[in-house]
């Protein structure tokens, strides 16, 4: 394979790679605008969805409603989540809500394990066809087929946002927050859904990328944070932003992989959120709101965090 | 004639000295051993949260550095073990001040996601370093700690260096937070802005406090290293970098013996937590014990936000979260 | 003496000061007007490196101070209140003032880390002169109360003592009447004419007109970001574009 075709490779598997953390990001940006919570719990929905959906095709489901029951699965465990732990603590510090994100996190990545174990299940691919060859590169139809799901996954969100009520309300509260409140629209009711939502989303998310990877107790960790990472990139805030950063993500994991070393593979999402975190924290999407709005990003990145921090 | 507050002291150098008297249970000392060398951490932690008002979930980094330093030095400099135990918080302080300016002028999320990437970086670095640190087998090798001829390789002896260093620390927080620095950190906690009205260099000031915390973080693992006289990544993970946030959260921000109780119910949970449940439910696996952990915490931040020793209203970023909330729209 | 020079400062596409220009003299108070919105708190922030002008310059004794940061600037003698209180809630009222002295006192962490011998004894020094400070500002008795636990009025007091420990050669204060009523007022005017017998630079932003006429020694009038009117408070009384302004006459002066 020539180095052209290698590099194909890459670009195929990063966007891949890449069109699942644009889906977790997504998540954790709705959950975001709405709530003022990063919700750092995400990735063990990933793994509940992936794993549930594993289960649930081994007990003898067909493949579809395995899926969906697998991320409704996932939806019920984020309700849950949401009544039991965030609601109660609508009003406390930003550093207890993200203390207690993590200690559900926790908790259900303990259920997980005691659940499923440590070893790994396979997760067949939704198409069984032989490898084709492109352009030099080997591609693995799973892999297209993930990026057709991803593509159609968020086209349906923005229908949601569209054309539904409640997609509307939401796309209120994530502009305002208090106008959606003074227009009749129920904060408590809303922080219910965007977790829900995002809780489903993230299952969405591991099912599509368990047949390419593995299906693990902690598979949900890593991708969870890469989440983080792609959300940070797209600004945090910009629902689309998180889709392109999502994609970047994972076409610069893609070639640092190939062109370097696969041990430095997580070192090199850390890498990528810090840089942008330290010279321009409101990501590459939010480049352009920065300037328009103020001298300088500090004051822009304290009232954007105000604004969302409850 | 001493004074109550003297007497309070010594009663409680008397206690500490007095329990490898009664412990003999070698098991217990290692424990009592882990809780001193974590509140060590979680003093430093804690002067960054309570008193600074910013937050790290990458302590567990400066710990590591801390330990792979000291380790370093003494098995491939030949090193004598004291120099390295002292010698080894620098590392993790010049890290903590290189990084710091950029790190620190994040808030809340963002200085939680970065503090936390920044963690998981070193983490897969202590792992890739091969050559260094001997990747995921780690460094072995490494001599017990010793002054002059006196080799501390039992865990009694070793429980009051652990000890004896914590008191040091605890003194020197305790100078900190009662001197007009600890005033001027409170300050900035209560208004940046004002505190800088006030001619205080903010930035400098928590600078100082995360520096302060790595090289805290960094004894804590020099005196690790020379413990278990091995050296690998495990205990240096995201997961540790959590735990000292909760034991300083649990035990009571900006108090004195919060990290100490803090680190004395975390460590204690996750031991008994480890015993008692296949007691309580012998049907279940150990693995139950992380689920009753992750609830617990849940639960402690539910019906006690502000930890154990603090009274009143939670602090942490409480202050920056309200303060924010004024301008939004 | 504090001179401000075509001060310019935009918020995006909002001109919020244009070519704002005055000089505060030693021992004057200098009051600052005009409607809400107008742009007093921004000269402020400008002065005080809060904020960064985008153009014009701003010299205390004919040094330029402008780019300093605002800790750099406090620690040259200029000191401010808040219209917003911005007090440290959790500090008792003594110690915030000790704050306050922050720039002739400068703790080192080390130093403090260590606890040197003379450092405890330098801080109950600095605890007596707050007393000092508390009484001029009729907060006697009050030094060890939580911070908090002041009313509205008081807080503002506290403010202005904290200001004082700093030893300023220039005072800003924004709103310090609001919250206080007519008596109280009527002393704090009397405690800044004081303050300004004793050489300080007074710069004083108020709404209350009847404290404003009384206590200035000169008066900006600012509005829509431009000084439209200046000179003693008799003059800026009579002055037909101050009345429209104040009247609310629809002003399209633009920068
Ligand atoms: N940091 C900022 N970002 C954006 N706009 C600002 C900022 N600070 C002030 N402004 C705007 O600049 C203008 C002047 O504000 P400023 O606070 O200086 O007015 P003021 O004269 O102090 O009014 P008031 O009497 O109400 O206190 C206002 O329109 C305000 O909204
Ligand atoms: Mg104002």
């Amino acid at each position: 394979m020539g180095a052209e075709g290698q590099h194909i490779q890459y670009l195929i598997s990063g966007i891949t790679l890449g069109s699942i953390y644009a889906l977790i990001a997504l998540a954790l940006v709705v959950t975001f605008n709405i709530t003022g919570i990063f919700n750092l719990a995400i990735g063990e929905f990933v793994t509940i969805g992936t794993l549930s959906a594993v289960t649930l095709r081994s007990a003898g489901c067909p493949d579809v409603p395995a899926f969906v029951l697998a991320v409704l699965i996932a939806g019920v465990i984020a309700a849950t989540m949401e009544r039991a732990a965030i609601y109660p603590a609508r009003k406390a510090s930003i550093l207890t809500l993200i203390i207690i994100t993590i200690g559900v996190a926790i908790a259900l990545r303990g259920a997980a394990l005691l659940i499923w174990g440590t070893h790994p299940y396979p997760l067949p691919p939704f198409v069984d066809t032989a490898p084709i060859a492109l352009w030099g590169a080997v591609i693995i139809p799973q892999m297209l087929f993930v990026l057709g799901l991803a593509v159609v996954a968020v086209m349906l969100l923005f229908a949601f946002f569209d054309l539904t009520y409640a997609g509307k309300a939401v796309r209120a509260a994530m502009i305002n927050r208090n106008a959606a409140r003074l227009v009749g629209i129920n904060p408590a009711r809303l922080s219910l859904l965007a977790f829900v939502f995002s809780g489903m989303l993230a299952a969405l998310a591991g099912i599509f990328i368990a047949p390419i990877t593995t299906a693990t107790y902690d598979m949900g960790f890593m991708l969870g944070l890469k989440g983080f990472v792609a959300a940070i990139l797209g600004g945090v805030t910009n629902v689309k932003g998180a889709i392109v950063g999502g994609l970047l993500l994972g076409i610069i994991e893609a070639f640092a992989i190939g062109m370097l070393s696969s041990g430095m593979k997580d070192g090199i999402a850390m890498m990528v959120m810090i840089i942008v975190l330290l010279i321009c924290p409101t990501g590459i999407m939010g480049l352009r709101i920065y300037n328009k709005r103020t001298g300088s990003w500090m004051v822009w990145l304290r009232q954007k965090v105000g604004t969302g921090s409850r | 004639m001493a004074s109550a507050k003297s007497r309070y002291w010594i009663a409680l150098i008397l206690v500490v000295v007095c329990v490898p008297l009664f412990v003999k249970s070698n098991y217990v000392l290692s424990i009592l051993i882990v809780i001193g060398l974590y509140a060590i951490i979680v003093q430093g932690l804690g002067l960054l949260m309570g008193y600074a008002g910013q937050v790290s979930f990458g302590q567990a980094a400066f710990y590591g550095l801390g330990a792979y330093t000291a380790a370093i030095l003494a098995t491939k400099c030949d090193w004598p073990p004291v120099l390295c135990v002292l010698v080894a918080p620098f590392l993790p302080a010049l890290v903590a001040l290189i990084i710091g300016r950029p790190i620190l002028r994040l808030r809340e999320h963002y200085l939680v996601l970065a503090t936390l990437g920044f963690g998981i970086l070193a983490f897969a670095a202590f792992n890739e370093s091969i050559a260094l640190t001997g990747g995921p087998s780690g460094l072995t090798g490494i001599p017990y700690l010793s002054i002059g001829p006196l080799v501390l390789d039992n865990d009694r002896s070793y429980y009051y260096v652990v000890w004896g260093v914590l008191g040091l620390v605890i003194l020197a927080v305790a100078n900190l937070t009662g001197s007009p620095i600890g005033r001027a950190f409170k300050a900035i906690h209560a208004s940046e802005q004002a505190a800088q009205s006030a001619g205080i260099d903010t930035a400098l000031l928590k600078l100082q406090a995360f520096v302060f915390s790595a090289f805290l973080a960094g004894l804590a693992g020099g005196l690790y290293a020379f413990w278990v006289t091995f050296v690998g990544p495990s205990p240096f993970g995201f997961t540790a970098s959590i735990e000292f946030v909760l034991m300083a959260v649990v035990g009571g921000l900006g108090t004195l013996w919060g990290p100490v109780l803090g680190s004395a119910i975390i460590v204690g949970l996750a031991e008994f937590l480890r015993w008692g449940v296949p007691i309580l439910l012998p049907k279940v696996g150990g693995e139950f014990e992380i689920v009753f952990f992750g609830i617990i915490f849940v639960l402690i931040m539910l019906l006690r936000p502000q930890g154990i020793l603090a009274p009143g209203r939670p602090s942490g970023m409480s202050g920056v979260a309200v303060k924010e909330e004024k301008c939004s729209g | 003496m504090l001179r401000v020079n075509g001060l310019t400062k935009q918020f995006g596409g909002l001109t919020a000061l244009c070519g704002v220009g005055f000089v505060a003299q030693p021992g004057q108070i200098l009051a600052l007007i005009g409607p809400n919105g107008a742009g007093k708190t921004t000269v402020f922030n400008l002065i005080t490196g809060v904020l960064q002008a985008d153009q014009g310059e701003i010299l205390l004794a004919n040094k330029r101070i402008d780019g300093l940061r605002t800790f750099e600037v406090a620690a040259l003698g200029i000191s401010r209140t808040f219209q917003h209180l911005e007090l440290f809630t959790t500090l008792s009222v003594a110690e915030n003032v000790m704050v306050g002295a922050w720039p002739r006192n400068r703790a080192s962490f080390l130093r403090c880390l260590f606890r040197r011998p003379g450092m405890m004894k330098k801080d109950q020094e600095l605890y007596n002169k707050a007393l000092g400070l508390l009484a001029q500002v009729g907060l006697k008795g009050k030094a060890d109360w939580p911070a908090k636990s002041l009313t509205f009025g008081q807080q503002r007091l506290l403010e202005i003592a904290r200001a004082l420990a700093g030893e300023p050669q220039v005072l800003l204060l924004d709103e310090p009447a609001a919250g206080l009523n007519h008596a109280e007022s009527a002393d704090l005017a009397a405690f800044l004419r004081s303050l300004a017998e004793r050489g300080l630079t007074l710069i004083l932003v108020e709404h209350d007109m009847d404290t404003v006429m009384g206590v200035a020694d000169q008066i900006v009038v600012l509005n829509f970001g431009t000084v439209i009117a200046g000179g003693s408070p008799s003059e800026v009384q009579q002055d037909p574009e101050v009345i429209a302004a104040y009247l609310g006459k629809e002003d399209d002066e633009v920068c």
